[in-house]
This record gives C-alpha cells, sequence and structure tokens, in this order.
C-alpha cells in the first residue's frame, strides 16, 4: 500500500505533544496569570483616566484569554485523536463555507466590539482638558528631566536653547530667556507635584533626543520630541509619590532617566512652589 | 530538449567556482542564502544571550564573557551599557534583516519557487547571484561597526533620529551608526534583486497546467512577500540615505532646530523626528509579513503533506495572504501610538490592525480545520509546524491588546511588547524554518535528517521559546520597559528580579537546545541516509524530481501539471497522495483549486485532460 506504514511511535508523540501543550501552555500559562497578578502586574491605578485603560486592558484579557484557551484546548484534542495508526486514511475534507464563514463573522463581530471600546477610551484620554485644568511643562533631556510652571501670570515665558547653561552648572538649566517678561515668574523644578483630583495638562518637549514620558501608576505614556510640544491631559486621584520613567531609548543613561511625581492636596502644591521660586 | 540538454551540458563545463560559488543556479544560492543566515543566526543569537546575562543579572561580574568580547566589558567583567545597547541593536537587526528575512525569503524563495512552479531557474540567473553576493559584504560592513571608535550603533535597530543622526548623542552613533545604514542600503538592493526576480519568475516561469490557482500555498506565500518588499523596501532604502545626508552632507530631514546634545547648540535646522518614523514603519510593518507569511506557507505544505489531509480552505488560505499583504500597508501607524501622531490618526489605524486580525485568524483555523481527521504523521517538520500555529495564536493575541491605542499607550516599549513580537513574529518565524528545513532538506541534500535529534530539539525549543517569552508578558505588564541596561534604578521594577532570572535561564536552555539542531544538521549533511525523491509523499512538483534536483531541475521535460496540490487521501484513489503531474485521465482530479476560470492552464494541456472536471 501506498501510505507511509504508521510506526507505533506515531500516537505516543501526539499524546505527549498534546499533554505538553495542556500542561504547559494552558495550565501554565493560566497559572502563571493568577501567580502574576499577584506579584508582577500593574501598579495601582492613581488616575482618573487609567480606570478606563484597566478596564479595557481586562476585558481584551478575558476575551482572548479564552480564545486562547479553547484554541490550544481544541489543538490538543486534534493532536490527541488523530495521530496515525493502523491503515485509515484521513477524511478528504477541504472546504465548508459555512464554517469558515463562521469563524470569520464570528471573530470580526468580536473584534468590531473591542474596536469599539477601544474607540472610546482613546476619544476620552484625548479629549480637550477641562477648564479647570493647571498646566505644567516637562522637559525631556539626556538623562533627567525638567519641570517648569508658569507661575503666577498663567504664561510660559519663552525660552531659547542657545540660553541653557552648560551640563553640571546652576544657572539656567530651562534656557529661560529674561528678555521676555512672561519668563520671570516661570518655577523651574528637578520635581513634579500635582494637586490631586485636579486635571492637570502637561505640555511635553525635549532638549535633544526622543524620550518618552512613562509614568506607570498613571498608565500615562507620551514622547518628548525634540522641535515638538505635545500635550497631554490626566487626573490624578490618589495621593502619594510615583515614578517617572523613560520609555524610549535615548542613548546610554536611558535606564538612569528616573523623576519623581508627587501627589498631593492643592494647598500643599502652593506651598512647595513657593519654596522654589527663591 | 535542446534547452534542457544544453543545461546538463552546461553544469559539465563549469568549474568549481562557476557551480558552487558564483553560482547562477537558484538552488545553490537558495543553500548559500540558507548557510550563511544559519550562521548569521549564530551571531544573532549569541547576542541574544549576552542581552539575558545583563538582565538575568544586572551589573554581574563575566570573567569568561570578557575574554571573549574584550572591548564590551569593563576590567572587572561588567558589561557596559553602551555595549550593550550596541548588542541590543545588532541583535534586532541582525536577526530581523540578516537572519530571518534572509533565509526565508533568499533560502527558500530561492531554492522552492522554481522548483514548485516547474521552472528550470528564476528568470534572471545573473541577477539572482548578485543578490546573493550582495549579502556577505553588507554582513561585513555590519558587524566591523563593532570594531570601530565608539562600537555599534545604540540606536535600536528602529534607528530613531535625533539619537542615530547626532555623533555625539551617544558613543554608538559614530562610524559604527554610519556602517549600519551602509550594510542596510547595500541588503536592501540585494532583496529588490532577489523580488524583481520572484515576482518575474512566479509570472512568466510556471509550467504547462500551473495556473495561479494551483500553485502551493508556499508558492503563494514566497510571491506575496516579494511584492511586499518591492513595495516597502524602496522606502526604507530612501530613509537610509536620507539619515546619512543627515549625518555627512549637512541636510536636516529627521533634526529639528534647536537641539542642544552634549552641552552644544546644535546646527540643524528644519527636521522633523517623525519623518523617519513614517518611513521606517511603513517598511517595518510589511517587513513583519514580510517574515510572517513564508513561515505561513512553508506550515501549510507540512501540515498537508504530514498530516495526510488537503491543506482546509485553500480559496480562503490565498484570500487571506492577499488581504494580509494589502492591509500590511496600512497599519505602520500603530507603531506610533505614543509618538505625537494626531490621536485621531491613532484611531484610523486601530481599525486597519484589528482588521489585519481577521484574515490571520481565518489562517488559523484553517491549519487547526486541516489537523481535523487527519493522519497525522509527527515528524519534526509536523511538529515544528504545529508548535507554529500555538506561537502565532499566543503571539496574536496579544497583538489585540497593542491594537487599542489606550491599552498600547500603557505597553508600549514595555517589555510586553517584547513577549509579543518575540511570539508572532520571531519564534514563529523561526519554528517556520526549523519545520521548512527538516522538510526540505531531503530535497536541498539529498539526504535524510536524523529523526530522534530533530524530535530532541522541538521539545527542548517549543518548552524553551514560551518560558522565555511567556513571563516577558508579566514584565512589561507591570511596567518594566525594553532597552534598559538594569531594572534595577526604579521601585516598581524592583519585584521582578527573579522572574528576569527565570527568563534568562529559560533563555540559556534555548540557546542551548540549538546546538542539536546544529549538529543534527551538519552530521546529515555529510552521513545522513540518501534520501529518495519523495520521502514525505507529497504531491508537489519539486518532490517528483531527483534529490538534490540536478542542474536545470527536470531532466529533458518540464513536468506538466493537471490539478492542485493537494489531493491527499482521496477516496478510491489507489495512493494517499496523487502528485500535480499525475494526469486527470489516469486518476480522476477530486478536488479543486481556485475557480476555473482562475485555474486556466487547461487549454495547453495534453488532450487527455479533455476528460477533466470542468
Amino acid at each position: 500500500m501506498a501510505e507511509i506504514p504508521a510506526p507505533t511511535g506515531e500516537r505516543r508523540t501526539g499524546r505527549l505533544l498534546a499533554t505538553l501543550i495542556v500542561v504547559m501552555i494552558v495550565l501554565g500559562g493560566v497559572g502563571m496569570t493568577l501567580l502574576a497578578r499577584r506579584h508582577w502586574w500593574m501598579l495601582p491605578v492613581a488616575s482618573a483616566h487609567g480606570v478606563d485603560v484597566d478596564r479595557l486592558i481586562y476585558t481584551t484579557f478575558a476575551v482572548t484569554g479564552i480564545v486562547f484557551v479553547l484554541v490550544h484546548l481544541l489543538i490538543a484534542g486534534f493532536v490527541w485523536r488523530y495521530g496515525a495508526h493502523g491503515t485509515g486514511r484521513a477524511a478528504y475534507w477541504h472546504d465548508d463555507r459555512t464554517l469558515e464563514l463562521t469563524y470569520t463573522l464570528v471573530p470580526a463581530a468580536v473584534l468590531v466590539t473591542l474596536i469599539s471600546m477601544g474607540a472610546v477610551v482613546w476619544a476620552r484620554v484625548h479629549s480637550p482638558a477641562p477648564a479647570d485644568a493647571t498646566v505644567v511643562e516637562v522637559r525631556a533631556e539626556q538623562f533627567g528631566w525638567l519641570f517648569r510652571y508658569p507661575g503666577p501670570d498663567g504664561i510660559f515665558g519663552r525660552v531659547d536653547p542657545a540660553l541653557i547653561s552648560p551640563p553640571g552648572k546652576p544657572g539656567n538649566p530651562m534656557g529661560l530667556d529674561p528678555a521676555d517678561p512672561a519668563s520671570a515668574d516661570d518655577i523651574v523644578t528637578r520635581e513634579l507635584h500635582l494637586a490631586v483630583n485636579r486635571p492637570v495638562r502637561v505640555r511635553i518637549r525635549s532638549k535633544d533626543v526622543i524620550h518618552s514620558f512613562f509614568i506607570p501608576a498613571f498608565r500615562v505614556k507620551q514622547d518628548a520630541v525634540p522641535g515638538m510640544t505635545v500635550e497631554i491631559w490626566f487626573t490624578p486621584t490618589q495621593e502619594g509619590s510615583y515614578e517617572i520613567a523613560c520609555a524610549q531609548l535615548c542613548g546610554i543613561g536611558h535606564y538612569i532617566m528616573r523623576g519623581k511625581v508627587t501627589v498631593e492636596s492643592e494647598e500643599a502644591v502652593l506651598t512647595w512652589l513657593a519654596q522654589q521660586s527663591h | 530538449m535542446a534547452v534542457a540538454h544544453g543545461a546538463v551540458h552546461e553544469e559539465h563545463r563549469l568549474g568549481f567556482i562557476r557551480r558552487y560559488i558564483f553560482s547562477q543556479d537558484h538552488k545553490i544560492i537558495g543553500i548559500q542564502y540558507m548557510m550563511t543566515s544559519l550562521f548569521m543566526a549564530a551571531v544573532g543569537g549569541v547576542l541574544a544571550m549576552l542581552i539575558r546575562m545583563e538582565l538575568g543579572w544586572p551589573g554581574g561580574h563575566w570573567g569568561v564573557a570578557r575574554w571573549l568580547f574584550p572591548g564590551g566589558f569593563s576590567s572587572d567583567g561588567v558589561l557596559k551599557p553602551d555595549f550593550y545597547l550596541a548588542v541590543v541593536t545588532m541583535h534586532g537587526s541582525i536577526m530581523i534583516f540578516f537572519v530571518l528575512t534572509t533565509a526565508l525569503s533568499g533560502g527558500f524563495g530561492n531554492f522552492l519557487i522554481p522548483l514548485t512552479i516547474g521552472a528550470r531557474d528564476m528568470a534572471f540567473p545573473f541577477l539572482n547571484m548578485l543578490s546573493y553576493w550582495l549579502y556577505p559584504p553588507a554582513i561585513v560592513v555590519l558587524l566591523s561597526s563593532f570594531f570601530v571608535a565608539g562600537g555599534a550603533p545604540n540606536s535600536g535597530w528602529t534607528a530613531y533620529p535625533p539619537l542615530s543622526a547626532l555623533r555625539n548623542a551617544a558613543p554608538g552613533s559614530g562610524l559604527g551608526q554610519t556602517l549600519w545604514l551602509v550594510s542596510l542600503a547595500i541588503l536592501i538592493v540585494s532583496f529588490l534583486f532577489g523580488s524583481l526576480n520572484y515576482i518575474t519568475t512566479v509570472l512568466q516561469l510556471r509550467t504547462r497546467g500551473m495556473s495561479m490557482g494551483r500553485m502551493p500555498l508556499v508558492t503563494w506565500a514566497q510571491f506575496t512577500t516579494a511584492i511586499l518588499m518591492l513595495l516597502s523596501f524602496p522606502v526604507l532604502f530612501a530613509a537610509v540615505v536620507m539619515l546619512l545626508f543627515d549625518r555627512h552632507l549637512g541636510t536636516s530631514f529627521f533634526v529639528p532646530s534647536g537641539l542642544v546634545v552634549g552641552g552644544q547648540l546644535v546646527t540643524h535646522q528644519g527636521g522633523n523626528p517623525l519623518l523617519w518614523q513614517h518611513l521606517f514603519w511603513f517598511l517595518g510593518h510589511p517587513e513583519v509579513y514580510v517574515l510572517i507569511l513564508p513561515p505561513m506557507g512553508i506550515v501549510s505544505e507540512i501540515l498537508a503533506v504530514h498530516g495526510r489531509k488537503p491543506i482546509f480552505g485553500y480559496k480562503a488560505m490565498v484570500a487571506s495572504i492577499c488581504a494580509i499583504a494589502f492591509l500590511s500597508f496600512l497599519v505602520w501607524g500603530h507603531h506610533m501610538i505614543v509618538s505625537g501622531m494626531n490621536p485621531l490618526v491613532g484611531t484610523a489605524f486601530m481599525v486597519t490592525t484589528l482588521a489585519i486580525a481577521i484574515p490571520s485568524a481565518i489562517k488559523t483555523f484553517n491549519w487547526v480545520a486541516t489537523l481535523w481527521r487527519a493522519r497525522i504523521h509527527f515528524t519534526p517538520a509536523m511538529l515544528f509546524a504545529i508548535g507554529f500555529v500555538s506561537l502565532f495564536i499566543t503571539g496574536g493575541l496579544t497583538g489585540i491588546f497593542l491594537g487599542s491605542p489606550a491599552v498600547d499607550t500603557y505597553f508600549h516599549d514595555t517589555f510586553f511588547i517584547v513577549a509579543h513580537f518575540h511570539f508572532v513574529m520571531a519564534s514563529a518565524a523561526l519554528f517556520g524554518l526549523f519545520g521548512g528545513l527538516y522538510h526540505w532538506f531531503p530535497k536541498m541534500f539529498g539526504r535524510m535528517m536524523d529523526e530522534r535529534l530533530g524530535k530532541m530539539h522541538f521539545w527542548l525549543t517549543f518548552v524553551g521559546i514560551y518560558a522565555t517569552f511567556f513571563p516577558m508578558h508579566f514584565l512589561g505588564m507591570a511596567g518594566e520597559p525594553r532597552r534598559y541596561y538594569s531594572p534595577q534604578m526604579y521601585d516598581f521594577l524592583r519585584g521582578l528580579a527573579g522572574l528576569n532570572m527565570f527568563v534568562s535561564v529559560a533563555a540559556f536552555g534555548l540557546g542551548l537546545a540549538q546546538l542539536i539542531f546544529i549538529y543534527n544538521f551538519l552530521r546529515s549533511l555529510f552521513r545522513g541516509p540518501k534520501a529518495e525523491r519523495n520521502p514525505w509523499h507529497a504531491n508537489t512538483l519539486e518532490w517528483q524530481t531527483e534529490s538534490p534536483p540536478p542542474h536545470g531541475n527536470w531532466g529533458a521535460i518540464l513536468p506538466t501539471v493537471h490539478r492542485w496540490p493537494y489531493d491527499y487521501s482521496v477516496p478510491d484513489a489507489m495512493d494517499d497522495f496523487i502528485p500535480q503531474t499525475v494526469p486527470a485521465a489516469a486518476v480522476p482530479v477530486a478536488g479543486g483549486a481556485l475557480d476555473d476560470g482562475l485555474q486556466g492552464g487547461a487549454v495547453d494541456e495534453p488532450p487527455v485532460a479533455g476528460s477533466e472536471r470542468t
């Protein structure tokens, strides 16, 4: 006969593979996710829009998790069952319009749902900032963060890169132009303090290369692109101290570009700002 | 006849150098591409081990490694931060451009396209030779960047300016970056020669009866991939030249005015860093499919042959290859969600990105359906093909997270991304490559590979891949950014040290398991048992000629094709496979390929084909 003879080992190999898929991928994957939930997970969310983002992440997790488990179980089942044995032939079966249509339309429907949910959250994240939002500037550089508050006049003064003082020297790290009266009350700091439950507009710039302003606890990330000022807004909702990380490769010090943001009461922020201006 | 005799005659006339080194024979060129790519895979793999050494034990002391890489380690054996970034950059560049693209398109494309369509060679054999011989110089230029002042580039395989444009932005942004760009430019020319050749060959040199609708899926995948390469790589070429101009001729395509780098005011004016990202990802995303379409074709072939069953949904498979190829040009912006691009554009790219998941899902379900009621022979090729499907599912599903901009904002540039693309693109493509090698090795070299070693290689690699890359999802979940020399500076990353160590140990195991493959490959090359023409009882044309095929592939007469390639286990047929060359008169054509209109080919078939189903 022209069939390749089926060695007795084929079914054994199939069952080994099926077992591996179930144990390592299905049980291992689910088990590790449960373990990760306790040890290696997102920081507790500390911003208003972060709650929506997290809900989207969990929804996607549920949907993809179900598909992940089901499809792997299906593969494991087929691999377990259909290892070559005896003299039987495979089924001559190569088209089934109903089946194909089903697994085109069902994923399409699921994806359209996820797209719609995603679009809503994304639109909300990038909606116009509320009128009562405060404003602060973030300027990234190799390898640190500089922040600027506009001061009582509410206006950021002009900056000129030529006026930036050399690295390591105090003076004018931001390159404020003293000729512009609006720059006189600008407050430049090395730390970021934000008022709790108060929306804040953040204008992000870079002095040299591309960086990325990443606050994991706020689910905030925005590239700092030289030559551009990109504005985002968010609302911190939990008092506390949070880390800012650089998320875009910016040179050898990329991994030490750590910043700090403190979220506290409105009064505390004002007190802190008053200390900075001296 | 005359042509064939000429070809055989010519083979005898050619000396060793013209036959095996500056060869114009597509099979030799394919093998040259494959061997060179496997060498580069070893280089890229060693670099991956260095990355895992550093991330598993940040700041650890590695005396032995210092001896191997004298410039990269400090005197007490600590890996230097700039060398770390150089290693990360080169690992990515090598694996993507110099291993997977070259092995899958250059290696399998060259070897399989003429053989599967019944041609004697490529349409332009000389151009084909040039295409290969641009590849080694590109490697030399690339690797030489390790040995120049400042070392290899530090800017990642994406080389975002201004980091990559300004000399004093990073140690590797000096001559090393220039060499990287030049190397890439050379390689792109090589790819363009290759892809032009593949497209022309498929369109012009198909044998009698081999309509497009009867081409095996592996050939469809190669053909579509070649179109992707031809349309997308010129864009990267333009970007590379523009960046070289910015670096050396004082232009400012990518560098805006008013930058201060290393305490000095930069003199460039008026450029935009986002321009590079648009150009780069306009190639970069199709490139992902350049890497995954050929494995998809390979896996479709293997599942049918070793499952003794027709591939399920041939028409849907071809349609989804074409749909994926088309959509791949419309999704590049999902790499730029947080780049400062208008958020509205992000919404548009979300729609196209999740749309591309539909044809991917169709393909996946078709593979799974192919396994249903199959008669599976668990050869190493088959195991790797099934492994591919699993990896593609796992990696594809995490893509659904990343396609949603608000979610991507959190995961962008974290280890979640690293996990995602190592599953869906890197490991899956690697499994396609291994599966393809185990499957076509007998045809390439006329010898069989050892099955036992092949299976052992599969078990260890499959477990190793999951153990290495699955936990990375959780590193990303916790927010660990990629390309960090050490995560220890951050409080929020402190709890991840144990998980990182686990990943590193798994990666070392995965690396070691590849030694089994190297041993099996080399040993089988010289000592493997001789392969028959058609050891897997396959239908496609390449298995109907000798192993390895002679110069000119087919002896005196070109094969004639009478049917689609997937007539496996046809009921009532004598054998459980019916090669494409078997006339309809001998065994009735049972299965259909694409619609008859597309199938064509009937006119030039022998008169006996008149009995064929219409």
